[in-house]
């Protein structure tokens, strides 16, 4: 089920929180929706989950334009919130039921889903329990499974792993990878590169709210300014003059230098690194210990808004 | 069953779940208010059978003619008043300790002097209080039976057939050795206390004479209790009290776990789901009306099984005065959701503003007490309005006409708190 931001724009107040974002997710395709905090994102998904109106633009759900309220089209849409958006004090079961009422479903189909999701999260162990006794990872994986009762074709989900322990957000990532794999629609909004670099088709990164950026994981990397990266660690800082003679190596792109540690980019690193490596030794320089790495989300995003990703 | 009926079900469902599972509230909400007002209510005349309280009193007693002995006799015989006779320093102790709110001391000649300072002309004795400022009541109380009392006692020795002839024949001869009397007026007294004399001798000489001559109240005085119900029960005021401020206090918490859920996301996946805010607003009035009702039928269970509570009046008036307030509570939780910004502090606002109310209200102490001015500003208290409809149909047993004006009063109060609410109730948060 395909779903379109068509030229969104919100401000609150006289502050633009969104100033034109459009973009297209494709039946099936996972969208990882990226930006610093303040960007925009939230107030993106909170547009594309109906619950705020864009002062310009247009929401559509398969070519039909999505509304606040009790819109119908809300039921092909599953909101998994950045908080835990659960009542701590009703068992996990109660929780989905309510949820699952609130999208109409009733009798044998409403405990049909409960246990359903409840498989898919791990936590029919625990079904009785209310949230407050569980482990934060739990939360958030019950916190999913409310999303998903009403049996959503797309899913939103507004940084569904932050703040919890790497196993839970892998166990959180599984299902995910696995309800993308089943075909839903998944837009996903994260700080974390690695799971949008595994999870998603495409990328959409947006600051201030406006979209800088639309194409695939791949493509995006491909456009970065250096390709590979080769981290030194040095005996000690380099002279100015054997600085500059690295950055004036063929094929070796942006050079900086955090104490005794040099960081250099180079579009073909297997070319690159003897030639910045007899360089440092003629200029006297002992390296330590070396590392490369390829070009990721990260860097494309620095080089795309001048900021990093987790930039408070 | 319709898809919008099963999400208004399910919302109003979460919000008694959500409150049956919570024992603190069931036990802040039920047990408490029903303890406090079995206290209240023990205090207010209880059942309406146990006797009234007594004021006590010290007497003092410096003179030990026949006239303050008898006049002792007379306030103890009072069935206000509890008399305890001491002396002068140890009653003046135990009011200053605050032990006794009032101490009378009847100075030595008040026996000789008071029936002569009848017609003035005569000093007079001097009576001396001594009082507890924080008992004030006490006092009024004691002056008025003193003065019954003085007036009996003092008038029959003058005027009446069994009086003495001394005292009137002195009298007599002060009155016209009175320079401030006039002497027409002179005149007159001469022959009434002339006749009280002729009167007294007829007495002397037949016994018989003297019955039904003594001077008496000029009045009887029947007390009846005022209530359409079977009697008046004390209790009744206070559980109408103590469930307006618990039902009250559970509109704060339903309001601010309303506000909680705005902050906390809950809301936002609410919002989520094909419902209008006008349902999600909706339901939350309904679910938390539903629990108000659930707490004032049970405390009003506990009321009628252990204090013989009653709807003495119409029932439907009961329900319809009961709707009305569960209404109020429930809008008044979503107004304080609506413009509520940190927890702590619109708990906090919330609750002195409800205390307030239901003080002014009169939930806890009649509101005849009050100062008048106070009392005209208890007139716009919604507290007043649903005390009031309480006690009418219930001890005072009145029809369910008496409900409808608080019931209107109450409704007319919810309606300007969903106002408020739904104008100030934004997505912020959500």
């Amino acid at each position: 089920m395909s779903l379109v931001a068509d030229g969104l724009e919100k401000r609150f107040g006289t502050t633009p929180a969104v100033a034109g974002v459009s973009f297209e997710v494709a039946a099936g395709e996972v969208l990882g929706l990226l930006g610093p905090n303040g960007a925009g994102k939230s107030t993106t998904i909170a547009m594309l989950a109906g619950l705020l109106a864009p002062d310009r633009g247009q929401v559509r759900i398969e070519g039909r334009p999505l509304g606040t309220g009790a819109d119908p089209l809300k039921r092909r849409l599953g909101l998994v919130p950045q908080e835990i958006a659960l009542f701590e004090e009703l068992p996990a079961r109660a929780n989905l039921a309510f949820f699952g009422a609130l999208y109409g479903l009733a009798g044998r189909a409403l405990a049909t889903r409960i246990e359903a999701v409840l498989e898919l999260t791990s936590l029919t162990d625990r079904a009785r329990d209310p949230p407050r006794e569980y482990s934060g990872g739990m939360k958030r994986r019950l916190n999913l499974a409310c999303a998903l009762i009403h049996e959503p074709a797309i899913l939103l989900l507004d940084e569904p792993t932050v703040g919890v322990d790497p196993q839970s957000r892998n166990a959180i990532f599984e299902t995910l990878v696995a309800l993308a794999r089943a075909g839903r629609t998944l837009v996903y909004t994260t700080h974390y590169m690695e799971e949008v670099e595994r999870l998603a088709d495409r990328v959409v990164v947006i600051d201030h709210g406006r979209v800088l950026a639309d194409d695939s994981v791949a493509r995006l990397i491909d456009a970065a300014p250096a390709a590979s990266f080769l981290t030194l660690e040095l005996a000690q800082p380099p002279l100015p003059e054997t600085l500059a003679a690295v950055a004036r190596l063929a094929g070796v792109g942006e050079v900086a230098l955090d104490g005794r540690r040099l960081t250099v980019a180079a579009a073909d690193l297997g070319a690159a690194a003897p030639r910045v490596l007899e360089v440092l030794a003629a200029g006297g320089c002992r390296c330590e210990a070396l590392e490369s790495r390829r070009a990721n989300l990260e860097d494309v995003f620095l080089s795309l808004t001048g900021r990093s990703l987790r930039d408070p | 069953m319709s898809p919008a009926l099963i999400t208004f079900g399910a919302l109003v469902r979460k919000d008694l779940e959500t409150f049956l599972l919570d024992r603190r509230a069931l036990v802040v909400s039920v047990v408490t208010p029903i303890l406090i007002a079995a206290f209240f209510g023990s205090l207010f005349g209880g059942d309406g059978q146990a006797s009234l309280s007594r004021v006590p009193v010290a007497l003092v007693d410096e003179d030990a003619s026949e006239l303050s002995r008898a006049l002792a006799a007379d306030l103890a015989a009072d069935g206000a008043l509890a008399v305890v006779p001491l002396g002068r320093a140890e009653a003046e102790r135990r009011v200053l300790a605050g032990k006794l709110g009032v101490a009378v001391v009847l100075p030595r000649g008040f026996g000789h002097d008071a029936p002569r300072a009848l017609f003035g002309g005569s000093l007079k004795p001097a009576v001396l209080l001594y009082y507890d400022p924080s008992q004030g009541l006490a006092r009024p109380l004691l002056e008025g039976l003193l003065t019954q009392h003085v007036m009996e006692r003092v008038s029959r020795e003058v005027f009446s057939a069994t009086g003495s002839p001394a005292l009137v024949a002195e009298t007599l001869a002060a009155v016209r050795a009175n320079p401030g009397i006039r002497p027409a007026t002179v005149a007159d007294l001469s022959q009434v206390l002339e006749a009280v004399r002729r009167l007294q001798a007829h007495a002397a000489g037949d016994p018989a004479a003297a019955a039904g001559g003594t001077l008496e109240v000029p009045f009887s005085l029947s007390a009846t209790p005022l209530a359409a119900g079977p009697r008046y029960n004390g209790y009744a005021h206070s559980f109408a009290g103590m469930s307006v401020q618990f039902i009250l206090f559970m509109g704060i918490d339903a309001g601010v776990a309303l506000l909680v859920m705005r902050q906390t996301g809950v809301w936002r996946r609410l919002s989520a789901a094909p419902v209008s805010r006008a349902m999600l607003l909706g339901a939350r009035v309904a679910g938390t009306t539903l629990v108000a009702l659930v707490i004032l039928a049970l405390v009003y269970l506990a009321a009628a099984l252990c204090f013989g509570v009653r709807i003495s009046g119409s029932v439907a008036g009961f329900a319809l005065v009961a709707v009305a307030f569960a209404v109020l509570a429930a809008t008044m939780g979503l107004m304080i959701a609506a413009l509520g910004r940190s927890v702590a502090a619109t708990r906090g606002i919330a609750m002195l503003v409800v205390l307030l109310l239901v003080m002014l209200g009169g939930a806890w102490v009649p509101s005849f007490v009050f100062p008048e001015w106070l009392q005209q500003v208890a007139l716009v208290m919604p507290t007043r309005w649903a005390v009031d409809g309480l006690d009418a149909v219930t001890w005072r047993g009145q029809p369910f006409a008496a409900a409808l004006l608080p019931a209107a009063v109450l409704a007319g109060f919810a309606a300007l708190c969903a106002a408020v609410a739904l104008a100030r109730f934004d997505d912020r948060a959500g």
